[in-house]
């Protein structure tokens, strides 16, 4: 509930009056107008949604132009979750994102891979994860697959340790590969519950970097088959469109599971993630609110239209 | 793209002469296409809506209306008015009467502002600068080790200070630079959201403190729609001097450039393209106008292919192009001059169409280019300039010969038909327009 207002007023600190327009344009008015349209547009368009989905979702509302009943903003809000869920048909079911599940697994250790281009918040959602799966009992080991940024590994040393986890690292320029060898290992040995690995943050364009974030996974996978079990992207919700060549490339070249849509607290909509959701069929698992440990939340699609459309107070 | 742009534009606008009069409201609906564009390119939809606006009024001018080709004029008005707001005003660093000059990097999270400081550093150095850079974010886990290791990486002193507040530790750093006479002090602020108030304060008071010559706006290239936002209320707390757009080497279209130049009107200063210290550059807005729009930054290339290839070689390009032939002797060259330009990668993401196609992907590997010589060279004349004759046997001896695989040769052969299919395109629709743009020196 406390997060979901966060996320609200984050999501609606700026919306300066965009509903009140729409509340203006439909007042007295029985049919939804090219004015509402517009404003309607315009909402969808600044959360990042994209302008493809953007005119197919228009087309549906203006198929469906009548509205009725008393509060007609309402009526609005309704009518649009509605067409945005079924523009996103089939997807809506496997947005459906079971966290008791993701945090309880029953398989040991549970290996997760987190990608991603440079300065999303990788390194801050593993320390906020690793919380969590101690919060339900498991014991974590966190793996600092980033040795080529400066400090990184520092970084990711101080969310362990404020998480509880045990840590494996190896000196800076080190092949991640091994230290990611050796994590598992010391996963398998150490009884872990739960492995995670960072890696170095790297635009999805540069091939070589790609590459390696293949092997990363191929060493995984050799010592154990099915991992890694989870591979998340990490997306930061101030991106625009650039975030589905991301998601696609990631896809392309590691497979993902699931991404995290970080830094929602700020003002940025992070819309981008229902086109990804359409087109690629990539379901959203957690959502980051805060730089602090406790600041991830499951996602969950309603909460997320509501919150593009929902009512603010502030200008 | 641009060549689709150009075309769309081209085909609606026709499309209405044929029904008679090309009217304001009939430029109106075929600017729709330039909208959509901008706004797949991240320009905010308000910027995008006032361009689209301005553009219309200029179209109106009774010289576009008449032409054969109003589409190309159309996107000549675009391209010329989108160069000419990205880069109105001057973009030059100011420097201090007296001793030390401050510099300051501010912006969101993740954004890029540690690596531009070390980037700046890098830079001020070559230009016979002392610089100092200042730990000031005390807030993130390992953000001073960060920059403490950028420091030694390249040479450049770090200042930072335990248990102080960051407007004391920029303050100090300013003594610590005149005792150890450093002439220029880059402060590396913590990334923190415009709407956070405390943290928006804090940076206030640095500049009041302080008072540095160059205040930066440092914003991640990708960012979406939010950037208008984040620009606008950075810049209402501390009115910076100038913008930095960070991570542009990646495939983003960057219309954040657009949308921050046109809220705050501060000039775009630098452009980061790589997270090495040495990948800063300036702000070309024409070059930017062109990627914004689809077009790829065929400029630059062009300069870059200018100096690289002579008058000669190219010739021997456009009459393969003209031809529609590839042989792989034209394929051993092109790939010469690649090497000659620099980093592929930067290089291939410059090329329109090419960025994303598998050719750019298959040729990034410089090492593999080494590999790819070896085996045009292990082939007869013959083989070259007709590659229909290479059968099993003939890829064997090759591959022998190279000291490769018949996969590797394989691999090579499906690459050069790619490109060739990739020609053939360029020089079916777009070669009157391509030649006309690169003034006939495009190396494919
Ligand atoms: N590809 C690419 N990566 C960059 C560029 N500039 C910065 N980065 C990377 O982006 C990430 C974040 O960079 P930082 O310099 O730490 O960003 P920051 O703004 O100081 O981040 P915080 O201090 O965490 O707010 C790092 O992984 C950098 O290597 C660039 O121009 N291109
Ligand atoms: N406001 C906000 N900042 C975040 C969030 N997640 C991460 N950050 C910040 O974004 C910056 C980059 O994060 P980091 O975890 O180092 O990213 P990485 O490079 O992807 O590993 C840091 O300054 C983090 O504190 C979030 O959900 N909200
Ligand atoms: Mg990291
Ligand atoms: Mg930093």
């Amino acid at each position: 509930m406390a997060l979901f207002g966060k996320l609200r007023s984050g999501l609606t600190k700026t919306r300066t009056g965009i509903l009140g327009r729409i509340k203006e344009a439909v007042t007295g008015k029985k049919t939804l107008d090219e004015e509402t349209l517009d404003a309607i547009e315009e909402i969808l368009i600044t959360s990042d949604i994209g302008v493809e989905t953007v005119m197919e979702l228009l087309e549906r509302l203006r198929k469906r132009a009548r509205i009725k009943g008393e509060d007609e903003t309402a009526e609005i809000q309704d009518i649009m979750r509605q067409e945005l869920k079924s523009v996103l048909s089939d997807q809506v079911e496997r947005s459906a994102s079971d966290e008791k599940s993701f945090f309880n697994p029953g398989v040991t250790p549970f290996v997760i891979m987190v990608v991603g281009v440079n300065g999303t918040g990788k390194t801050t959602t593993i320390g906020k994860l690793a919380h969590r799966f101690r919060k339900e009992g498991k014991s974590v080991i966190i793996a600092a697959g980033d040795t080529f940024r400066a400090g990184a590994s520092e970084q990711l040393n101080i969310w362990a340790e404020r998480s509880g986890s045990d840590f494996v690292r190896h000196q800076a320029g080190a092949d991640p590969g091994a230290v990611v060898f050796d994590a598992l290992n010391a996963a398998v040995a150490r009884r872990k519950d739960v492995l995670i690995v960072d890696t170095a943050g790297r635009l999805h364009t540069k091939v070589n970097l790609m590459e390696e974030l293949k092997k990363i996974r191929r060493v995984m996978t050799k010592l154990i088959p099915e991992a890694p079990h989870e591979t998340l992207l990490v997306l930061d919700a101030t991106t625009g469109q650039n975030s589905i060549r991301q998601a696609e490339q990631f896809r392309d070249i590691v497979g993902l599971t699931g991404i995290v849509l970080t830094k929602l607290d700020g003002t940025a909509k992070g819309g981008v993630v229902l086109t990804i959701l359409k087109e690629l069929g990539i379901p959203v698992k957690f959502i980051g609110l805060g730089e602090g440990i406790e600041d991830l939340a499951a996602f969950d699609l309603n909460t997320f239209i509501d919150a593009l459309f929902s009512e603010n107070n502030q200008t | 793209m641009f060549e689709d742009l150009t075309r769309k534009l081209d085909h609606v606008l026709k499309k209405i002469k044929g029904q008679g009069k090309l009217s304001e409201k009939n430029i109106a609906d075929s600017l729709r296409e330039v909208r959509k564009v901008l706004l797949e390119a991240d320009v905010n939809y308000k910027v995008a809506k006032e361009f689209v606006k301005s553009v219309q009024e200029k179209s109106l001018g009774q010289a576009v209306l008449k032409s054969i080709t109003p589409g190309q004029q159309i996107v000549k008005i675009i391209y010329d008015e989108l160069t000419r707001l990205m880069g109105q005003s001057t973009a030059s660093l100011r420097f201090a009467n007296i001793p030390p000059t401050i510099f300051m990097a501010t912006g969101l999270q993740g954004s890029g502002k540690t690596t531009f400081v070390g980037k700046l550093a890098l830079y001020l150095r070559g230009q016979k600068h002392s610089p100092l850079m200042v730990a000031a974010d005390i807030y993130r886990p390992a953000a001073i080790d960060q920059l403490k290791t950028i420091g030694k990486q390249l040479n450049i002193p770090v200042f930072s200070e335990d248990g102080k507040n960051p407007i004391q530790i920029c303050w100090d750093s300013i003594q610590q630079a005149r005792q150890n006479g450093n002439d220029v002090v880059i402060f590396d602020t913590a990334g923190r959201l415009h709407i956070d108030e405390n943290m928006m304060k804090e940076l206030s008071e640095i500049k009041e403190k302080t008072k540095p010559h160059n205040i930066f706006f440092v914003a991640d290239g990708m960012t979406g729609q939010d950037a208008v936002k984040a620009a606008t209320e950075f810049n209402n707390w501390l009115a910076y001097d100038g913008v930095v757009l960070t991570k542009m080497d990646g495939d983003a279209r960057g219309g954040a450039a657009l949308s921050i130049k046109a809220v705050t009107g501060k000039p775009i200063m630098f452009v980061g393209m790589g997270e090495k210290f040495n990948t800063l550059e300036q702000f070309h807005p024409d070059r930017m106008a062109s990627r914004i729009l689809g077009m790829g930054d065929v400029i630059s290339l062009v300069e870059k292919a200018q100096i690289a290839v002579s008058e000669e070689e190219s010739r021997r390009m456009e009459e393969a192009i003209r031809k529609k032939r590839l042989t792989f002797d034209d394929f051993l060259q092109q790939l010469r001059q690649i090497k000659k330009m620099g980093p592929l990668e930067q290089i291939i993401g410059m090329i329109p169409g090419l960025g994303a196609s598998p050719l750019g992907k298959a040729n990034v590997d410089e090492k593999a280019l080494v590999k790819v010589e070896a085996i045009i060279q292990s082939m007869t004349r013959e083989e070259r300039r007709n590659p229909r004759l290479l059968n099993g046997n003939r890829k064997r001896r090759i591959a022998r010969g190279s000291g490769t695989t018949v996969q590797d040769v394989n691999r090579l052969i499906s690459q050069f038909n790619q490109m060739q299919k990739l020609m053939k395109r360029f020089s079916k629709g777009g070669k009157r327009s391509m030649r006309g743009v690169l003034g006939g020196n495009y190396p494919f």
